[in-house]
């Protein structure tokens, strides 16, 4: 195992990340896995503690309230939604693409392009419902 | 059977007939996080407080309790198979192994203690 590992390092790489002219799906598929990934670890771990904390009885969820409500506290939440709405835009565009659809390179770029602006849209609606929606 | 090569042991047998399990697992989970999450954050978004009985009354419905256990399932095991493509892609050996492990104990764990505490809300409810 070690040996095989060396003589594979020691193989040359194909360029890729250095090589190629960016392009928007690109950036979205970055986008992609980067905010699904930190979903996945801290948007897990903020759901369960949310939960946790209501099940645990008035001061715990206090304790979460007051951690949640800070500055520091509403970056993770803003960026945790932004996250969500990111990650869903781009994985709504998944589906398109397999069932085969959206290759074509001018729609496939131009979708690609549009996505980034619905993820920050749909985050500011849902903030804007938070903290003006409800009368 | 070949020379003891990885490609020579191999060679022959055809597919494990499982390669397609974890993406069409990773779609299935996806429409159902798309459906289980949106309802989520409409319904948190449009709460007229969120004060410890609001949200203990809120989860103690069945209409909302069981939308969250089946969420955390759907999540949990989302994030499962998406972590995982991470760590296959980035680490390789020992590392691999100790991540994945690491991963299905957070994984498990994580849903299993979030199903727990939307039982106790639940099942207790407002006397907690």
């Amino acid at each position: 195992m070690a040996n095989s590992q060396i003589g594979a390092k020691a193989r040359p790489l194909s360029p890729h990340l250095s090589i190629w002219k960016w392009g928007p799906a690109m950036l979205v598929s970055i986008l992609h896995r980067a905010t699904g990934d930190g979903m996945a670890i801290v948007g897990g771990i903020v759901l369960i503690w949310w939960l946790y904390a209501i099940s645990a009885g008035t001061e715990a969820y206090a304790t979460f309230v007051s951690c949640a409500t800070s500055i520091p506290g509403y970056i993770v939440l803003v960026g945790l939604s932004w996250a969500f709405f990111q990650h869903m835009a781009s994985g709504l565009r998944h589906f398109v693409l397999d069932v085969g659809a959206g290759y074509e390179l001018d729609t496939n770029n131009r979708w690609a392009a549009f996505l980034p602006f619905l993820g920050l849209i749909l985050t500011g609606a849902f903030w804007a419902i938070i903290f003006f929606g409800r009368g | 059977m070949g020379t003891g090569t990885d490609l020579g042991r191999v060679r022959g047998l055809g597919s494990a007939k499982h390669g397609s399990h974890h993406w069409i697992m990773q779609r299935i989970t996806a429409v159902g996080n798309l459906i289980l999450v949106l309802w989520f954050l409409i319904t948190l978004a449009l709460m007229p407080s969120y004060d410890h009985e609001t949200m203990v009354t809120w989860l103690s419905s069945p209409f909302v309790a069981v939308p969250m256990i089946l969420l955390l399932v759907s999540v949990f095991w989302h994030l499962r198979m998406g972590l995982q493509v991470l760590i296959e892609d980035y680490t390789d050996g020992g590392t691999r192994i100790f991540l994945l492990m690491l991963l299905n104990f957070y994984a498990v764990g994580g849903a299993a203690l979030g199903i727990f505490a939307v039982a106790k809300i639940a099942f207790t409810g407002a006397a907690a």
